[in-house]
């Protein structure tokens, strides 16, 4: 089997220090949106010379380079143990490299590592075998003040008035919005599940954010929604980084998943400004591309 | 946009606005949650016994703080194996996690500026008034921006907390931030979440 360390290794400097280019273009139109002179305006200039400054010398976008997220769809005929060791070896020498900051704490015993490299749990793997002759990876970075400021509810919410219905999820992603402040790095774009149990609904919540901006669920209802959820998040007056202003959230994704009858649970990841998430292909050939 | 030199004096402190644009200049440390813990533990409420090194840190930072600046960031740091440390890549961390030790912190060691993101609570607005200090608001993500702005590393203390979490020892030139909670009471983030918070309950009435 091929060795893709190196390879992995370029996909780790490149989601590190290279924002997509849906997400930069997003940030480039909200500040037209904002007030000449305000801190929201000055917020998301500063954060335009950072993406720009960060792509040019191969350095972090944010210092905190988050929970690597990997998921890996590979056909028949690769080895998922052999492809995590590749994985774990270019993360730790990515993190030698300062693409990365070492940030996998031992919870008990308070410990760096160092390397980025934690128990089996650090970084987050995810393995898929699939049909035809292509391997994909992608890896997802995600900081944890935004990962902080997720929420669950358990529906019916009778503090939010919220029932087990699409009019009960706009009212609790509203209000996971409204507690996160500038908290998450607004402005931030959300994944949503519905339904689930508790663990399944925080991983498909994060899953819908490896997918570009501005994709809308097949579903009309939910595409709906997810549209909505936006304009009126944006309605809440939070602004970049907090500081008031037009832009909170950038784009909503909503997933629906099977639930228990006893269940129905809301899930919101926060994903923040400095969206990280990118993509390899290795093609039958053996060409590796990156998007 | 202002430009503020550390140390900074109460009068300085004082003139500083909510809106404020500020260029921070001067020498300062990084101090995050193990930092507060740790400071909050062992010199202010004193639960636990100061150990190893301990209290040569404290006496080493008491000039630093005095007058001085806390900055909330776990840096990415370049040069760790020759000691030739640089800093690649050092935006603010959210802030509010040190809600519970920020104001004892700044009265112990006369803290006169908090940096970080996202903004602090009532018990920090209330510490921001009787040290007198305020709360700069750094650009969250904004890591190699504002790394720019530190010129040098001049020195670490508890590396053993990990890199992020260490007493990083810098010097700032025009560090850009925004007054976002002064020693007169006033808290834009206060503002912010009291109108989201009205805006809220008329979209839930609809």
């Amino acid at each position: 089997m091929r060795d893709l360390t190196n390879e992995i290794l370029e996909l780790i400097r490149r989601t590190s220090s290279d924002l997509p280019k849906d997400v930069e273009e997003r940030l480039k139109a909200a500040v037209e949106k904002e007030a000449p002179g305000s801190a929201a305006r000055g917020a998301l200039e500063t954060i335009l010379k950072n993406i720009e400054l960060s792509r040019k010398n191969s350095t972090p976008i944010c210092q905190d380079t988050g929970t690597p997220i990997f998921y890996v769809k590979y056909p028949a005929g690769w080895s998922t143990l052999q492809l995590k060791k590749q994985i774990r070896a270019a993360l730790a020498e990515a993190t030698k490299r300062s693409y990365m900051r070492p940030n996998a704490v031992d919870a008990v015993y308070d410990k760096n590592t160092g390397n980025n490299l934690g128990g089996d749990d650090f970084p987050s793997i995810h393995f898929e075998e699939v049909e035809g002759d292509e391997l994909t990876i992608e890896l997802m970075l995600k900081g944890g003040g935004c990962e902080n400021v997720g929420r669950q509810y358990s529906l019916p919410a009778s503090e939010l008035g919220a029932g087990r219905d699409l009019a009960g999820v706009r009212k609790a992603v509203l209000d996971a919005v409204q507690k996160a402040q500038g908290q998450g790095c607004a402005p931030g774009i959300l994944g949503v599940a519905i339904g689930g149990d508790r663990g399944s609904g925080y991983i498909k919540s994060k899953e819908v954010l490896y997918e570009k901006i501005g994709t809308r669920n097949p579903d009309p209802k939910l595409a709906a929604l997810e549209e909505q959820l936006t304009e009126e998040a944006n309605q809440l007056g939070i602004g970049p980084m907090g500081f008031g202003g037009k832009t909170t959230v950038i784009d909503t994704k909503i997933i629906g998943l099977s639930r228990l009858p006893a269940s129905y649970f809301v899930t919101v990841s926060y994903m923040c400004w400095a969206y990280r998430r990118r993509k390899m292909t290795v093609k039958a050939n053996g060409e590796v591309l990156y998007d | 946009m202002k430009t503020v030199n550390i140390p900074i004096s109460d009068d300085v402190i004082r003139e500083l606005k909510v809106g404020d644009p500020v260029a921070l200049n001067g020498v300062m440390i990084t101090g995050r949650d193990a930092v507060h813990k740790w400071m909050i533990e062992t010199f202010i409420r004193k639960t636990r016994l100061p150990q190893g090194d301990d209290l040569e840190v404290y006496e080493a930072l008491k000039p630093i703080l005095n007058g001085g600046v806390i900055y909330h960031c776990g840096p990415v740091v370049s040069g760790l194996d020759t000691k030739d440390y640089k800093f690649v890549a050092a935006g603010p961390t959210t802030s509010i996690r040190e809600e519970p030790y920020q104001a004892e912190v700044m009265k112990h060691f006369n803290v006169k500026g908090v940096i970080g993101k996202g903004g602090m609570g009532p018990k920090t607005l209330k510490g921001c008034q009787e040290t007198p200090g305020v709360y700069f608001h750094a650009i969250g993500g904004a890591a190699t921006f504002i790394a720019q702005s530190v010129t040098r590393v001049l020195g670490v203390y508890k590396l053993e907390f990990g890199v992020p979490e260490a007493i990083w020892v810098i010097e700032v030139k025009d560090l850009p931030v925004v007054v976002t909670m002064d020693a007169h009471g006033q808290s834009l983030h206060q503002v912010i979440e009291e109108q989201s918070s009205k805006v809220l309950a008329d979209l839930f009435a609809k």
